[in-house]
Formats: C-alpha cells, structure tokens, sequence
C-alpha cells in the first residue's frame, strides 16, 4: 500500500476562495483583506504586488499558518491550513537570524526544531553551499552584510526542502546591486529545486523579472485587482519590449502610469 | 614610497627599550624610593615590627617591575602589560610612600584609627588561618545564597515573562516584596527562621532574586516576536520557543540581572554577618571595630573588597564567554 503513494511533487498546490481577514484594533476591526480567491499551481512562482500596507504580508501570515484566518477556504494539497508547517517556509523581509547562533546554527534551526538535525547534518552544509556561503559557516549573523544576512535566511528555509516558499519583500532592504545578484540567485534555486513560490513585492521590475504570474492587490482592504501571466522562459532581460509594455500596463493600473 | 620604507626599517632598528618607554624605570625609581624610606626613614612614635618586611616587599616590587621591563623587548605581551600598567605602578608606590609617611614615619594621623600598611602586613602574617576561616564563611554563606536566589530569580522571571498565568500570580509577590531592602527583613527573619545562617541564606537570595527577577522578565518580555515566527514556521514546538529562543536572546538581560544580584548580595552578606552570624568577614571586621584592632579591620576590608572584585571579575568572564555573540559590551 506504501508502493502505491502517489510520488510527492516538489511544489505544493495552493488554494485560496473567498478569503477575509480584518485586524482588531482597539476593539474596532479593520478590513485587511477581502474575499481573495487564489489558486497557485505547483511549482509556479507567483508575485504580489501592491501598494503599501494593503494587506500582503497579512496574506502571506495566513498562507504560512501563523494566524489562523477570519473566514474563507486556505488549502495546501487540498489539506486546510490550520497551523506553520515546515513545508511552508517564510523567508521575511529582515534576516532576522538569531546573533546568539553562529551561521551554521542558524541554518540548522529548522532540523533542530523538528528533531532531525542528527544525522542530517550534512543537509545544512549542502544548504549553505546553495547560498554560496559554506566558508562562514563559523560567522556570527553581526559579521555579515545585508545581502549575506539574508542569504542565510535562505538557506535556513532551504534546508527544510519546503514545498511553498513564502517571500515576504525578501530583496527589500538590500542595494540595488545586491538585489539584481540575489534575483537571479532565487530564480535559480527555485527553477532547480522546484518549489511553488509566492512573493509579495513593492517593485513592478522585480516581479516581471522573477514570477509566472502577477497577482496586482487594490488599496486597503486587499482585493484582487487584476492577474497578468508573463510568458517568458529565464534569464530575462530587463529591457525585452515585451516586459517593459506589461510593466507600463501594471503601473497604470495601480494608478501610477 | 621609498621613504616610507626606510621609515619603517628606522622604527625597527630604534633601541628596543624605547618599546616600553621609560615608565617603567620611573616606577622602578618610585618603588626604590617607597623601600628606602620604610627602610631607613625613622618611625615617629613607636617601632612598628614588619617595617623591614614592607621594605623588603616594595624593594621586591622595584625588582619585579626592572626584570619585566628587561624581557619586555622579547614578549609583546609582557611589553604591552607592562605599557599599560606603568603609570599605575609609578601612583600606587607613590600613595603607599605617602601612606607610610603620614602614619609610621611622621605620625600625622591619628593612632589606633589610621595603621600604617606595616601593620596590614602583620595582620596578615599574624591572623591569617582566622581570615582565611572568615573568608570561607563568607563564601559559603553568599554562594549559598546568591546561587539560591539567581536560580529561582531566572525561573520566576522566564516563566512571568513567557506566561501570563504564572504572571498573574507572581507579579503582585514580585511588586510587594522586591524593593523591600533584605535588610530590613532581617530581624523578622532572625527569629522566623531555625538559625541566623538558614536566614541569612534566604535574605542573600532575597536580594539576588529581585533584579535577576526583574531583568529575566524584561528580557523574555523584550524578545522580537519576529524571532518566534521564524521558529515557528520551521516547526518549532513551545519547549524550542521558550529553551531555544526567549531564554537565549533573554541572556544580555539576565546578566545584567545578575551584575546587579550580586552586588545587593554583598551588603547584605556583611550586614547579616555583623547582625547575627558568628562567623564570616562581616563578623571578623565587627569584632576587629570592638577590639580597636583597626588594622585588622583595613586588612579584611582589603581582602573583601579583593575578593569581592574577583567574584564580579569572574561573573563578567562567564559572561564573555556565554555572550560571545554580543558586539561592544563592557569590558570589566
């Protein structure tokens, strides 16, 4: 009966119908989100893209598990989300590694926390050298640049093979050079290791550079404003005609063409 | 660039004494000085024994600091020490030199009350095994205590910190008998408790307890809940969350905590000693005051305030060493 398991695909189906999510705040609510419906396809790379503060990263908090949702339908696989998961990994905006941990440590928090860190420890060393980062494995996170930092964050969600990685604003904070290095970096390791992706994003360029498909969100309470698919295979240039119409179209509609 | 080079070959050819500079031969000359007037300066009102003694050992120190700076060319470390400690040396042979001065040699201060460091020496030549015994009690006395009160001082503040439940319970307890002064508890608790020590035990832990208390708390309370969230979504169950994550990032605090235990522990060491435990540094400078045996009592505030030194010294060693992570904390 164990032959006869469906081999597990890489990338994790994601569905989302007719979600809602308000905040309390000072005991009136506040609408974040409202009636989303979403489906994302196993190893597609999805974008999200908005304005500020519409209610993204509510969305990503929800799909990863970390708060349970006001009303709707959230399913991986078909199963309801009711909690964090390994399999659904969030990398955030902030590294947010641990100082007390050196590198190597921090990378290994996921295995550690599951238990299974011994015996596996090669898995963090494989991990490390994905992010091109295997020679501070005995660093301190305050030795480290930004874009190291957060490279680090990467390989401590990688680590745990997850099927859903959920990137909030992950290139938000790093300089422009960092963040073209680190675009191309996530594209690869996503087109190898086959995962679903799902990024919220403040810019037009990097969404249409990295994701299959745009999820464009209106203005606080996130609604879904318009969905524009990019059919271009990777690498792809900045400057192909084709990206550079879709990205004048986006803007427009979110009112800034 | 070819200047620059002959500049540096200049540097390194330059005499090597010059690596020490010439305060450590200021120093050797100051100790001289401080070992010539012990020696042959006559004592103004009586013949203090242990004179040729103090001479003896500030013509050892003259000795050790030349010896140093003679091997200090083939030892950056010695060198460096040295470097550091030589205006220190030059002040310290100079204020003893005083010292001596104003007591034996000139008889300035007066009598009973100001001994000259002769008479420290003696002491400590002549009643070292009660010393040693009170300095035992002492630290079993305060070990007791302090590891008492910092071990339940670290589970009260996590657990307030990581519940509100037990929050509930132990913040009104914390509030009310926290800033209480131990102090002032320890007549109550001298006839509560079964023995004067069993009291003193609890009131040392008393005073640990509060600040270790309150900073765990704070520093459980201050962790970034973006930490747990990481955690979290990497399967962490509450066990990892609170041994993993709160207690770790919490340890900047609990030292702080600690710091401030251990130095509360100290007056209420001495004040419990010299209140109701017969043994003790406390007690011994007590009886040295009722005695008027003021050198005995210089030469235990000496060894208390060495030895109180040494435990802070050691508790900011633990430290580094644990919070090896932290950039630009206080060096001690």
């Amino acid at each position: 009966m164990v032959a006869l398991e469906k081999p597990r695909s890489a990338g994790l189906a994601l569905h989302i119908e007719g979600l809602s999510h308000a905040f309390d705040i000072e005991g009136t609510p506040l609408p974040v989100l409202e009636n989303i419906s979403l489906n994302v396809a196993p190893g597609e790379f999805v974008a999200l893209l908005g304005p500020s503060g519409c209610g993204k990263s509510t969305l990503l908090r929800l799909v990863a598990g970390l708060e349970p949702a006001d009303q709707g339908t959230l399913q991986g696989d078909g199963q309801p989300i009711i909690g964090p998961d390994p399999s659904r990994v969030v990398v955030f905006q902030d590294p947010t590694l641990y100082p007390w941990r050196r590198v190597w440590d921090n990378v290994a928090l996921g295995l550690q926390a599951q238990g299974v860190l011994k015996g596996q420890r090669q898995r963090v060393d494989a991990a490390l050298a994905k992010v091109h980062l295997g020679d501070f494995a005995r660093a301190w996170p305050r030795q480290l640049s930004g874009g190291m930092a957060q490279r680090v964050a990467l390989a401590r969600a990688l680590v745990n093979e997850p099927r859903l990685l959920i990137l909030d604003e992950p290139l938000g904070k790093l300089d422009s050079l960092t963040r073209i290095a680190m675009q191309k970096e996530l594209i690869d390791l996503w087109q190898r290791q086959g995962y679903t992706a799902l990024m919220v994003t403040h810019d037009v360029e990097e969404a249409l550079l990295m994701a299959n498909r745009i999820i464009v969100f209106s203005d606080r309470p996130a609604r879904v404003k318009s969905q524009i698919l990019v059919e271009r295979g990777y690498p792809r240039r900045r400057d192909d005609p084709y990206l550079v119409e879709l990205r004048t179209s986006i803007l427009q509609s979110l009112g800034l063409g | 660039m070819s200047s620059v080079k002959w500049a540096h070959s200049a540097a390194a050819a330059r005499p090597r004494l010059a690596a020490v500079g010439w305060r450590p031969a200021l120093a050797v000359l100051a100790w001289l000085g401080a070992a010539l007037l012990t020696r042959f300066y006559p004592d103004a009102t009586r013949h203090w024994p242990w004179t040729v003694g103090l001479a003896n050992i500030e013509l050892g120190m003259a000795l050790a600091i030349g010896v140093l700076a003679v091997l200090a060319p083939r030892s950056v470390r010695v060198a460096k020490g040295l470097r550091h400690l030589a205006a220190w040396l030059i002040v310290l042979a100079l204020l003893l030199a005083a010292w001596e001065l104003l007591t034996a040699k000139l008889g300035r201060l007066p009598m009973p009350f100001f001994a000259p460091p002769q008479a420290l020496i003696a002491v400590y030549f002549n009643d070292w095994a009660r010393l040693l015994d009170s300095l035992w009690h002492s630290a079993l006395l305060l070990g007791s205590g302090v590891l008492l009160g910092a071990v339940c001082g670290f589970i009260a503040g996590v657990s307030i910190g990581w519940s509100s439940a037990i929050g509930y319970w132990l913040h009104p307890v914390l509030r009310i008998l926290g800033p209480v002064p131990s102090t002032a508890l320890l007549p109550l608790c001298f006839f509560l408790f079964p023995s004067s020590w069993s009291a003193s035990v609890f009131l040392i832990a008393l005073a640990t307890w509060f600040p270790v208390t309150v900073l765990s708390w704070s520093g459980v309370a201050s962790v970034d809940k973006a930490y747990y969230d990481v955690a979290r979504t990497l399967g962490a169950k509450p066990g990892f969350l609170i041994f993993r994550v709160a207690i770790p990032a919490a340890m900047p605090h609990v030292f702080v905590g600690l710091f401030m235990g251990l130095g509360a522990s100290f007056s209420t060491l001495v004040v419990a000693e010299m209140m109701g435990v017969k043994a003790g540094i406390g007690w011994y400078l007590q009886w040295a005051q009722g005695w008027a045996a003021y050198a005995n009592m210089y030469a235990a505030l000496l060894l208390m305030a060495l030895a109180c030194s040494g435990l802070i010294s050691a508790l900011f060693k633990v430290r580094d060493r644990l919070l090896a992570w932290q950039k630009g904390a206080v060096k001690w």
